[in-house]
């Protein structure tokens, strides 16, 4: 592909002149890209034809702008580096808004290129013109309309520069056709500054010692930690913290992973529908070291009855506007968690001898022995079937036989929970999902990200027969790039959350929530040249399971039949707090 | 409560819609907003006028400062500072109202800028309460048309707002 000579260009450029679309594609590689996912267009045709003529990264050919975006975010997710994505104008650009939107949401670093019509085009409302600046406006980090082909580099470097900093994000680079065809120079900037944006690291060292004496004073100290540990990469020095310390840990949906599951001390996953035991601890502790995490609505449930039990809040977090954004801090600690949480491992060890931070054992056994109780509840016990397959149960297995190592996608749903669940995290970065969006759509795109950033890893799309479909046509990306995913998907024939919703709050009036007129999905999968296996008995669930990761080159898609109506447990109802949790057996169901 | 927000940001493109976009997503107020290019043409200059409880003009302080464009942020009411703004009033000016906006403009130290057969034109500086009590001084029948820059903020003494 290489040594093509194709110079269709009607400039010919000098010796060290460059078109712009070249160097946008050197940009990504000084960048060390490696995988870029888009989709062609009008606007976009030069920097295609710069890609056909290098070999610097792989271009990825999605069948919608949407999964382009969601593989870029998945690749970033599962690895911490920047993804990219490239779309055309118009059209391009709207379908990537919702990608890049989920990306936001969850502070996902991203550069995205999106064409544009010539410069002497815009505002004339071209063919296939739309503002993309000011559509993705409140969706990104920040973005930039290129005017001047000399700009390109220094721009793209800024995009970089800006995503993956601070709280990372996604970062939009409007280029228009004309400016990838003009000439100029190619010259990388070594590095980039700017006036306006200083993220901070290093957290206040006063703020950082009145958090561990409070902590060590405290008599029902807990950690809640969020997507920002694992985003920040700071699982190791979380881990060695409350070891340290010795206190109960809980997680968000967007942090499971950064604290082994498996660890006595990790309560669960926390909020809507969190664990009994992480629950009430968020509840009941006397002092709160979050970090991370943005007392989101969906983890602290009615504020005010969060509030109504005083405790002291100590809050990490890279983002100073997370800080008393909804709950009042009492000690903000503004800084990148893995720094702050060093410094503070650092505090403990060094102040050993003089015994300044050294928990109060009492108080402490005391206290997990409150949380025992709590836990005894066993909150996530199920009514286990042999007639039909109860998607926890699917979940589980699916744990056991990965042997919980699996990277794990999923979309948003009932399924989703239940894979929050009960597949124990224990590794940061394993865990993929739209927490902040919740995008229905993402799962198999995820799962094409991560699939090629880490080729030989299991990597299993845990999804509902309703997500899936807002992204089956990916069905045909994963068999060109021979993607060997496995797709768990629950179908029980619902769009299940909905109409879990719809039961409670609704009188089981199910409005649109049936998802009729299912495919075959079995011949759906062999149609791309897939391997399809539907799964309607609970005894065959493990079997079926092993065969699929035993087929370690294919893409399986296994189609579990399961139990319609099951509801996920325990739940906190929309305007609750988070001690007024429903638990399964309130509502009668039997085993518990 | 009533604040007056200063800002320093990137003379760029957008930038502006960026910072109006922030208000109108995240349900803050916007009283007025005024901004021009500083003696630095590099920087614009900001002024809002918002309102709304601690916390919450706490959360718009952090999430200007969040904006990459934005280089600098100062909630004035955190000191002593000088607001004024800028009016122009047309007003009736036909037999007994002619002598009348003449008096009115003296009293409230306006300057009649512009004079013709039925009307005057008032330009008046002040802070807005300034201002506004010279519209509710007027006979509303009198005014035709008034225009208003919105307030702009300068802290006192050496408190300044610079790069
Ligand atoms: C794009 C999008 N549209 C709508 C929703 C609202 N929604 C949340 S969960 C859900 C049902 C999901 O159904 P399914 O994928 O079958 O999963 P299940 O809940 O049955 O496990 C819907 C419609 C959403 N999250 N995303």
């Amino acid at each position: 592909m290489a040594d093509t000579q194709k110079t269709t260009d009607s400039k010919q450029p000098t010796a060290k002149q460059m078109t712009g679309a070249d160097i946008l594609v050197r940009c990504l590689h000084e960048e060390k890209v490696e995988y870029v996912f888009g989709y062609p267009g009008g606007a976009v045709l030069h920097i295609y034809d710069a890609i056909f003529k290098q070999d610097g990264f792989k271009h990825i050919l999605v069948r919608h702008e949407q999964a382009a975006l969601h593989a870029a975010d998945a690749y970033s997710r599962s690895t911490g580096k920047v993804g990219v994505a490239l779309v055309t104008s118009g059209p391009g650009a709207t379908n990537a808004v919702t990608g890049i939107a989920t990306a936001y949401m969850d502070s996902i670093p991203m550069v995205i290129i999106s064409g544009q019509v010539p410069t002497y085009a815009i505002g004339e409302d071209a063919f296939q013109e739309c503002d993309t600046v000011g559509i993705t406006r409140p969706c990104v980090k920040h973005n930039f309309l290129v005017k001047d082909v000399r700009d390109i580099a220094a721009t793209m470097k800024k995009a970089f520069y800006v995503a993956a900093s601070g709280r990372p994000g996604p970062v939009l680079v409007d280029i228009p056709k004309d400016i990838t065809a003009d000439l100029c120079k190619f010259e990388y900037p070594e590095s980039v500054s700017l006036r306006s944006y200083n993220p901070v690291t290093k957290g206040h060292l006063g703020q950082i010692k009145k958090a561990l004496k409070l902590l060590a004073e405290a008599k029902r100290p807990m950690v809640y930690s969020g997507g920002g540990v694992v985003l920040g990469d700071a699982s190791a020095h979380l881990i060695k913290l409350v070891q340290a310390m010795g206190v109960p840990i809980t997680s968000t949906l967007m942090g499971l992973g950064g604290f082994p599951a498996s660890d006595e001390k990790f309560l669960g996953m926390l909020g809507m529908h969190g664990t009994y035991e992480a629950n009430m601890a968020m509840q009941e502790c006397d002092v709160l070291l979050a970090v991370g995490a943005r007392f989101d609505d969906r983890v602290i449930g009615n504020t005010a009855h969060f509030l109504s039990n005083p405790r002291t809040i100590i809050h990490i977090d890279i983002d100073p506007s997370s800080i008393s954004k909804r709950v009042k801090i009492d000690v903000p600690i503004v800084g990148d968690v893995k720094s702050v949480l060093a410094d503070m491992n650092e505090l403990i060890a060094t102040e050993k001898a003089s015994n300044q931070f050294v928990q109060n054992t009492t108080a402490l056994a005391a206290w997990f022995k409150q949380i025992e109780a709590w836990r005894s509840k066993k909150c996530l016990n199920f009514a286990q079937s042999s007639e039909v397959i109860k998607p926890q149960y699917v979940i589980q297995k699916l744990h056991e036989v990965t042997k919980g190592e699996a990277f794990v996608t999923s979309d948003v749903g009932q399924h989703q929970m239940w894979a929050a669940q009960y597949y124990k995290f224990n590794e940061p970065r394993r865990w993929i999902n739209s927490g902040g969006l919740g995008t229905m759509g993402v799962g198999l795109p995820y799962a094409m990200g991560v699939q090629l950033a880490h080729p030989n890893a299991q990597v299993a799309c845990v999804t509902g027969e309703g997500s899936i479909q807002m992204n089956i046509q990916e069905l045909s990306t994963c068999a060109q790039y021979h993607l060997p995913i496995k797709v768990i998907m629950l179908n029980n024939r619902y769009l299940g959350m909905v109409r879990q919703w719809q039961e409670f709050f609704y009188e089981n009036r199910y409005s649109e929530s049936y998802m009729d007129s299912l495919p075959d999905f079995v011949k759906l999968a062999e149609a791309y040249g897939h391997v399809g296996m539907q799964i309607t008995k609970p005894g065959d669930v493990e079997g079926a399971l092993k065969e699929a990761f035993d087929m370690k080159s294919r893409f399986v898609f296994l189609d579990f039949i399961t139990d319609q109506k099951e509801n996920v447990f325990p739940m906190i109802q929309n305007g609750k707090g988070l001690s007024e949790m429903i638990l399964a057996n309130d509502i009668g169901a039997e085993d518990l | 409560m009533r604040h007056i927000i200063s800002l320093l940001m990137e003379n760029e493109a957008g930038a502006l819609s960026r910072v109006a976009g922030l208000f109108s997503a995240r349900g803050y107020n916007i009283e007025s907003l005024t901004v021009a290019p500083t003696e630095d043409p590099t920087l614009s200059r900001m002024t809002i006028v918002t309102s709304g409880s601690d916390a919450v003009i706490e959360q718009i302080i952090k999430q200007l400062n969040k904006l990459i464009d934005v280089v600098k942020v100062l909630d004035l009411n955190d000191g002593k500072f000088i607001e004024r703004e800028l009016m122009l009033v047309k007003v009736k000016a036909t037999g007994n109202f002619r002598e009348e906006m003449k008096r009115m403009s003296d009293i409230f130290r306006g300057r009649i800028i512009d004079v013709a057969d039925g009307s005057f034109t008032i330009e008046l500086t002040g802070s807005g309460s300034k201002l506004d009590a010279f519209i509710e001084s007027l006979d509303k029948a009198a005014i035709l048309e008034t225009v208003r820059t919105g307030a702009s903020g300068i802290g006192r003494g050496d408190r300044i707002l610079k790069v």
